[in-house]
């Protein structure tokens, strides 16, 4: 297992530079300028001109590439060309915004899909199967924007029982260390903070967690289904056992391996791809602000921020690889 | 109709609450203390004042510094800032400011005729040594080049400092009170280097706290300012990046204030009554240009046409919610030199088609329109806009295919003159007309193949006056002949709307997009 993990780790670095190399060829090949972006309606040719060569935007590719990738290897992935903010200090600030709230939005898909799934599962055709499938369906198929804007119209403005938006309350205290509040606040003990910021996390949790929590419960179902008609449940069931053990014993473990391949997946999506969320409910994450950066044409945040995003999921995805094993002993990683 | 009606009323509401709020300024006097929360569209690029150029880090920077002179509120008329008074030489090449005496930065030193030019030497010196972590981007705008028309800045004693021109600068006044030439501590810049945009210390109305990036700015009222202590302890600027998200946490009651309200909630604004509507005076213009450089765009007679085909009242109607008044100059009629003498092109669609036939083209022809993919101030829903220009142009038979870009590459398509007609506009910077007139339209500036000797020459001539009489003349002169020539259909000048909670009292919305809040307060 060790080994394997080691391999994994080292298979790493090709594409690490794989994607380093992706990602600086895109955004230098894609047209629009960072200059002229920056300068806007306001700028003429000199001054765009002059603002590439002090942007060392002039420089061959190859010179840039070499640069670009001299700093990598130092942790160091450059300064932001609109703000001039070290990339690093900035990620280190939004990812953990990000991965709190995906964190959350994943925890409400999971409590809510695995257990709709199984019930559905085991109550196939009943109507709470067809009404939570329905359910699952629209969970789908709705936009994100629209779902966040209805929950800060309801809950935040029409019944004012949670805030509409951001992460903390203007005039609560709190010291950050990691920037991931609910931890920062149970760490300096600070339990007011640590209620508000998790009265800030429900509404973006469910927005962002409502697709996730569709798709696992459908797959929850659909794999419960399966493994439902197999002989050794029969057998099982033949056997006298309580329903009850028959469904989260028997059936569940084997049932397990596509939902944690879901829901490792949607996390990898999540972390990526809150970028709605993060607009309608003002979150300071990272995906706004890759958003941002593409738009402006920011070269050092655009390359940091996806170099930073691939890494995360390769990461994701090997801890998936790894529970497998530990939910399925038949599956043995040499 | 109706709705126009309405919009009217809605219109003459919000500038009779406007009127209130400023009587209320001139009878009462305000309460101390409260916290004001602004939310708006987005984060502060950096707080350096000098090196941004985004209007979210220019609100901030106005609360932390103060410049030489500046606009008095609600105008762009020139007052006095850390300078109290000031001259200049007959050949208007040498101006000398007198500075307020006892003024600090928030770290507590002075602000002295040395800082002063530190701080226009670090500008504009490339081998300065604190010439470094930005771009320095307006002070080469507005002052042509590094160092420019700056030649010295001289400490004449401790509280006197002289500027040497290489030649006159019409708007050099005006260019001094733009919130980018926000005076910094030179020992803060050089405590901070590279990182001074996280860490700004100026001496204006409020103290920097705390910057949480994406998401909030925190100020504190400085105690000792020289225009008196503000009336708020605290002001946060708050990032909601979504309009209607934003404008529900205004009803939600979480922000005080807003600004970019989406058109479709205007009206609501007026049913609720512990709202309020402020409106911005103009400071823009939006306009549709036609390149001169593509055929059919160089006859004159298809640019009138075009200028009679477009009916700018019921765009404005539709899609600015009556927020914003129809344009007939490059100018906005908030900023002096405006010739309101000028005669708009009337909507008339029969005198269009007559021109077109004039011009050899009854049955018309097919262009390529291009749109901004981005709302900005002056084009709050672009892609509306053009389609409507679409359709008044169909009207005469003229065909506009509509096409877009990203924001970054339609910029880029602009300033390389690949777009045959599009729209676009432009927010003013220091108040003068010089920086609408000449940026936009002079012919070496402008970028829809428009050329005019005669214009030029007006427009040079009125850079380098310092007589405001003789400028305005100047100006007047250079929009009849901009008029004359349709180099584009002018199409609106919005006043960009702020709504406000009616506790939030004696806010003026200043034309050039911020202003100073140490005189706001709160009504609790």
């Amino acid at each position: 297992m060790t080994s394997y993990i080691i391999k994994r780790l080292l298979a790493l670095i090709p594409v690490i530079i794989g994607v380093a190399l992706v990602v600086f060829l895109i955004v230098h090949l894609i047209p629009g300028d960072p200059a002229q972006t920056m300068l806007g309606e306001r700028a003429t040719k000199e001054a765009i001109e002059q603002l590439r060569e002090s942007m060392g935007l002039n420089e061959p590719l190859y010179v840039q590439f070499y640069e670009f990738f001299k700093g990598l290897l130092s942790g160091d992935l450059g300064r932001s060309l609109m703000s001039n903010n070290p990339v690093l200090s900035e990620i280190s600030v939004r990812f953990p915004a990000t991965l709190e709230l995906s964190f959350f939005a994943l925890f409400f898909a999971v409590i809510v899909g695995i257990p709709a799934g199984i019930f559905a599962a085991t109550h196939q055709n009943s109507i709470f199967d067809n009404m939570s499938m329905l359910v699952a369906l629209i969970g789908v198929s709705m936009p994100i924007f629209w779902l966040g804007l209805m929950l800060i119209w309801l809950f935040g403005v029409i019944l004012g029982w949670l805030p509409p938006s951001s992460r903390l309350s203007v005039g609560v205290d709190l010291h950050f260390i990691t920037n991931i509040y609910t931890i920062d606040s149970i760490l300096t003990l600070n339990w007011v903070a640590f209620k508000d910021a998790i009265s800030h996390l429900v509404l973006p949790a469910i927005a962002l967690g409502t697709i996730p929590m569709a798709m696992i419960a459908r797959m929850t179902r659909s794999s419960m289904l399966e493994v439902l008609k197999q002989d050794y449940i029969r057998t099982a069931y033949s056997k006298g056992l309580q329903d009850r053990i028959v469904v989260y014993k028997h059936a569940l473990k084997n049932a397990f391996i596509p939902i944690i391949t879901v829901v490792g997946l949607q996390f990898g999506v999540l972390l990526g791809g809150a970028v709605l969320t993060e607009t309608i409910f003002s979150w300071p994450g990272l995906g706004k602000y890759l958003v941002d950066a593409i738009y402006a044409r920011d070269f050092p945040v655009v390359q940091g921020g996806i170099l930073f995003f691939a890494t995360t999921f390769v990461f994701v995805n090997l801890l998936v690889d790894i529970s497998y094993a530990a939910i399925d002993p038949r599956i043995e990683y040499s | 109709m109706n709705y126009m009606k309405s919009l009217r009323i809605l219109v003459v509401m919000a500038l009779v609450v406007a009127l209130f709020s400023f009587a209320a300024f001139a009878q009462d006097e305000g309460q101390y203390g409260g916290t004001f929360i602004f939310g708006r569209g987005g984060d502060s690029v950096g707080l350096d004042p000098i090196q941004v150029t985004d209007g979210e880090s220019f609100k901030v920077t106005q609360q932390i510094y103060d410049t030489l002179v500046m606009f008095e509120p609600g105008t762009t008329d020139v007052i006095p800032g850390l300078a109290k008074e000031w001259e200049v030489s007959e050949d208007g090449k040498t101006w000398t400011f007198y500075l307020r005496e006892g003024v600090n930065f928030h770290d507590g030193n002075p602000v002295n005729a040395e800082a002063i030019k530190w701080n226009f030497e670090r500008w504009g010196y490339e081998d300065h040594p604190y010439h470094i972590g930005g771009e320095f981007t307006y002070y080469g705008y507005m002052f042509q080049d590094y160092p420019g028309v700056i030649q010295e800045v001289n400490a004449v004693d401790e509280y006197t400092v002289e500027f040497v021109l290489t030649q006159p600068q019409g708007p050099f006044l005006n260019n001094l009170a733009m919130v980018s030439f926000g005076i910094a501590s030179p020992e803060a810049v050089k405590e901070h280097g590279e990182d001074y945009f996280k860490n700004p210390v100026g001496s204006g109305p409020f103290k920097f706290v705390e910057w949480r990036q994406g998401d909030r700015v925190i100020l504190e009222a400085n105690e000792d300012y020289w225009g008196g202590r503000p009336y708020l302890d605290e002001v946060i600027f708050r990032s909601i990046p979504d309009n209607g998200a934003r404008y529900m946490e205004l009803k939600a009651g979480s922000i005080d204030m807003m600004d970019y309200i989406n058109p479709e909630d205007v009206a609501s604004v007026e049913d609720n009554e512990d709202l309020d509507l402020l409106l911005r005076p103009s400071f823009n213009v939006g306009y549709f240009a036609m390149h001169q450089d593509f055929e059919p765009f160089d006859n004159l007679q298809v640019r009138k046409a075009f200028a009679h085909a477009i009916n700018k009242e019921a765009l404005i109607g539709a899609f600015y919610a009556g927020l914003a008044e129809p344009a007939k100059n490059p100018l906005p009629p908030s900023i002096w030199g405006y010739n309101d003498e000028i005669e708009d092109y009337p909507y008339d669609l029969e005198r269009a088609k007559e021109l077109l036939t004039e011009a050899g083209y009854p049955d018309g022809f097919e262009f390529d329109f291009y749109y901004m993919p981005v709302p900005r101030p002056y084009f709050p829903q672009p892609k509306m806009v053009a389609q409507a220009i679409q359709y008044y142009l169909s009207q005469i038979g003229v065909t506009a295919n509509l096409l877009s870009y990203d924001w970054g590459t339609y910029l880029d398509k602009y300033y390389a003159d690949e777009l045959q007609t599009y729209i676009l506009g432009w927010t003013g910077d220091n108040g003068d007309p010089d920086n609408f007139l000449y940026v936009l339209l002079d012919q070496t500036q402008n970028n829809c193949g428009y050329e005019n000797e005669e214009l030029h020459q007006i427009l040079l001539e009125a850079q380098k006056s310092v007589d405001k009489e003789e400028r305005t003349e100047l100006y007047k002169e250079a929009q009849e002949i901009i008029h004359a020539d349709v180099p584009w259909v002018p199409i609106a000048h919005s006043t960009p709307p702020l709504v406000k909670k009616t506790m939030v009292k004696n806010y003026i919305p200043n034309p050039t997009s911020t202003e100073k809040l140490h005189r706001v307060w709160l009504d609790e």
